[in-house]
């Protein structure tokens, strides 16, 4: 299949892992911000083929785990009433609230449906007129065009039934957060491919302008993380910081204009939370005035729910790549798909899942398979 | 820039949730580890007996003598009419599979039907042809039936029950349980065909290249290699047989891995997958391991005979594209493996519930 075969050719990724064994002197921490390119590192192993001064964390990259628990619990609440069909992404439905989660209140008669994509939301509205539709809108930049389509193509047709449950998350800020705490330890990121797809990488300038990190834009197959890799490492060995792209055939420097246009057009930047983090100043958007009969959180008069979150997980230093989840002494015991005791155990995108479905056993050899490029010249 | 100094972040985690143990959901009919717990907590108990804890997917008993397997399975699929079957030949197929995961000759079948209300009968008599077809075609027979009609809203169009008797030969046993170190693993062909299709149908979803369900009956496949084995003199090499159904060809060999108490290491470049079915897995993000297949069949052999069974399992239409995809390994707890194209491993788990396409 082409963009996906040769982007996980053994062979490439052998001289690629050989390239980055040759070049590497100091030792480097790397984080990547994407929940899918998380998985792609767990999927194929690609910690384990890396040198062991290369030591890979991961960030805040997962949408679904970073939606604040007000959401979640507002979410739940506008489920729960008969009146309103409340449609989501298919990974939302397992997060937990504060008391339940979606598919338990679908399960007790919620009308709560799963979609692909915010149009089939759109065409849920047009085909129950008197019935209220509820979209959870949730995620980073790359999914924020598409919802904000949903919104502006309501009020082209005139949709007095649709709304939108904001959640959006921005990348930059994210990483501004990350950069300035103080037991940060990421000497360079991988930015995520389908964010700066639709945003670029120009943003990035600024970030590695004033904290001196190269930031290398990649892509989600194991080959094109394993050149990121390379890049950054060539950077780094060099002293250098840049902004660079190696996911070329998706991302061009200042993205999808047209996409931007429309995400500007329906909403605005805000002040969000980031569940498991705290709030960010400037790091999300919310649905604009002029578009204000589509936005959920005004129309039904959502009071804003304070939520105590005892610490029972350690999701916030996961997400921001302090600790691994096999250090977190619940993970794969009181915490585990099944019974998740946070997001990031729940969503199909969230480090400590991955790391369960494919490694169950911290600390323990898998059955013994010899890596064959760690083993060729 | 954080509102709270760092070193109170660690106070802002995430809360315990509510866990679902009082109610179903959708996850419990999933045939992943959901559907495990429900069997294991709730039916395991109250109808407590050998033949049925062994938990395979047709019950062999001895009647004065005759050793019959017995199986029965519902059928709910949504919606009625997919690329490659329906719900009628689903019925049918997939009855006679379970049947012959025992090593039974497929006899006989009852057919059930609970009807919704307002279900044109027209659409029923299209299921009943297609019902009447693939018994023709696979010789057996519908000898018996039942038909209930519940009110509009009360059911889902059209629900099928079944139940299948057939004949076992004596001295065969096959059985999850008996998976051994060194045996191979065998799947007749290629994975996630009819998961994707009523996905594909279901939802909407027009891909270029559309996808067609891989509904079959599989009783001749499995007659060919019971055969090649007991002509070889090794008639014991198969020890098991199962249809990867819901759950797909990773659930199907987390249980034969927890039954046996083995593991279980696949090779994916092995694994047959069709270019659609790999594109719209791509594109939904969807693992083609963990998507259902109606026509579809493991075998874990003994290593002396495995060349032999694959070479007749490739002799029978349903089986052209079979390959070894993995081997039987000691392990300390169950566990299925597969080595990656890169050289490296990871884990195959079981799902909890449904698979949730992702979001970006």
């Amino acid at each position: 299949m082409k963009f996906i075969d040769e982007y996980r050719n053994a062979d490439i990724a052998r001289r690629l892992v050989a390239e980055i064994k040759r070049e590497v002197r100091g030792r480097w921490v790397l984080m990547e911000i994407c929940g899918g390119q998380t998985h792609t590192i767990m999927r194929y192993g690609l910690d384990e083929l890396l040198p062991s001064n290369i030591e890979l964390v991961h960030g805040p990259g997962c949408p679904v785990c970073v939606t604040p628990l007000e959401t979640i619990d507002k979410a739940l609440e506008l489920a729960a009433r008969p009146e309103i069909i409340l449609v989501s992404y298919g990974d939302m439905l397992r997060v937990p609230g504060s008391s339940t989660d979606l598919f338990t209140v679908k399960a007790r008669g919620g009308d709560v449906r799963v979609v692909y994509s915010p149009t089939e939301a759109l065409k849920i509205a047009r085909q129950n007129p008197e019935r209220k539709v509820v979209f959870l809108a949730i995620g980073f930049e790359t999914t924020a065009p598409a919802n904000a389509m949903a919104v502006w193509q309501a009020k082209q047709e005139g949709i007095g039934n649709f709304s939108v449950l904001v959640s959006h998350v921005l990348v930059p800020p994210a990483i501004r957060a990350l950069m300035t705490s103080a037991d940060c330890r990421v000497n360079g990121f991988i930015a995520p491919g389908h964010v700066c797809t639709v945003m670029g990488y120009e943003e990035y300038d600024a970030l590695v302008r004033d904290f001196r990190v190269p930031i290398v834009v990649g892509g989600f197959e194991p080959v094109d993380l394993l050149e990121a890799t390379l890049m950054l490492v060539r950077q780094l060995e060099k002293g250098e910081a840049r902004a660079e792209n190696q996911y070329v055939r998706s991302v061009s420097y200042q993205g999808n204009l047209s996409a931007q246009l429309l995400m500007r057009e329906v909403f605005e930047i805000a002040d969000q939370k980031w569940r498991g983090i705290g709030t960010i100043p400037a790091s999300g958007l919310r649905v604009r005035d002029a578009y204000g009969d589509y936005d959920a959180a005004r129309l039904f008069g959502l009071a804003s729910i304070t939520v105590d979150e005892p610490a029972e997980c350690i999701s916030a230093q996961v997400l921001q790549g302090l600790k691994k989840p096999t250090d977190c002494a619940a993970f794969g015991m009181r915490c585990t798909p099944q019974n998740p005791l946070g997001a990031p155990m729940v969503s199909s995108e969230g480090a400590c899942a991955a790391y369960y479905n494919y490694r169950r056993h911290p600390g323990k050899q898998l059955p013994v398979v010899s890596s064959q490029l760690s083993e060729k010249p | 820039m954080l509102d709270e100094p760092t070193n109170s972040l660690a106070q802002l985690a995430c809360p315990a949730p509510h866990p679902v143990k009082d109610t179903i959901v959708l996850g419990h009919g999933s045939g992943g580890r959901l559907s495990a717990e429900l069997t294991r907590e709730v039916f395991l108990p109250a109808f407590a007996n050998p033949i049925l804890s062994r938990l395979d997917d047709q019950a062999i008993v001895s009647v004065r003598g005759t050793r019959l397997a017995i199986t029965t399975d519902s059928f709910v699929v949504k919606p009625l009419f997919f690329p490659g079957g329906d719900i009628g030949s689903l019925a049918v197929h997939g009855t006679i599979n379970d049947l012959a995961m025992g090593g039974a000759t497929p006899l006989f079948l009852s057919v059930a039907f609970i009807i919704e209300e307002g279900l044109s009968i027209a659409v029923l008599r299209r299921v009943v042809e297609s019902l009447r077809v693939a018994a023709q075609n696979a010789g057996v027979q519908i000898v018996t039936g039942d038909t209930k009609v519940v009110e509009k809203g009360s059911g889902d169009q059209l629900f099928i029950n079944t139940t299948g008797i057939g004949l076992v030969p004596d001295g065969l046993e096959l059985s999850a349980n008996r998976a051994r170190p060194g045996d191979k693993v065998l799947l007749s062909g290629s994975i996630g065909e009819h998961g994707i299709a009523i996905l594909a149908q279901r939802e909407g979803l027009e891909f270029e290249c559309p996808v067609e369900s891989d509904s079959a009956a599989l009783h001749k496949l499995v007659a060919g290699m019971l055969d090649v084995t007991n002509k070889g003199g090794v008639s014991d090499a198969i020890r098991c047989l199962r249809d990867p159904t819901r759950g797909g060809v990773s659930s199907t060999l987390n249980e034969i891995a927890e039954q046996s108490r083995v593991g279980i290491q696949l090779e994916e470049d092995t694994i047959p997958i069709r270019e659609e079915v790999r594109g719209a897995c791509e594109m939904l993000g969807l693992d083609p391991l963990y998507v259902a297949n109606e026509g579809k069949l493991i075998a874990i052999v003994a290593p002396e005979a495995a060349d032999a069974v694959l070479g007749a399992m490739r002799n029978n239409s349903w089986g052209r594209n079979a390959q070894i995809i993995g081997t039987v390994v000691e392990s300390s707890s169950p566990i299925v493996t597969i080595r990656t194209a890169l050289g490296t491993s990871r884990c195959v788990d079981m799902l909890a519930g449904d698979q949730l396409p992702r979001i970006c």
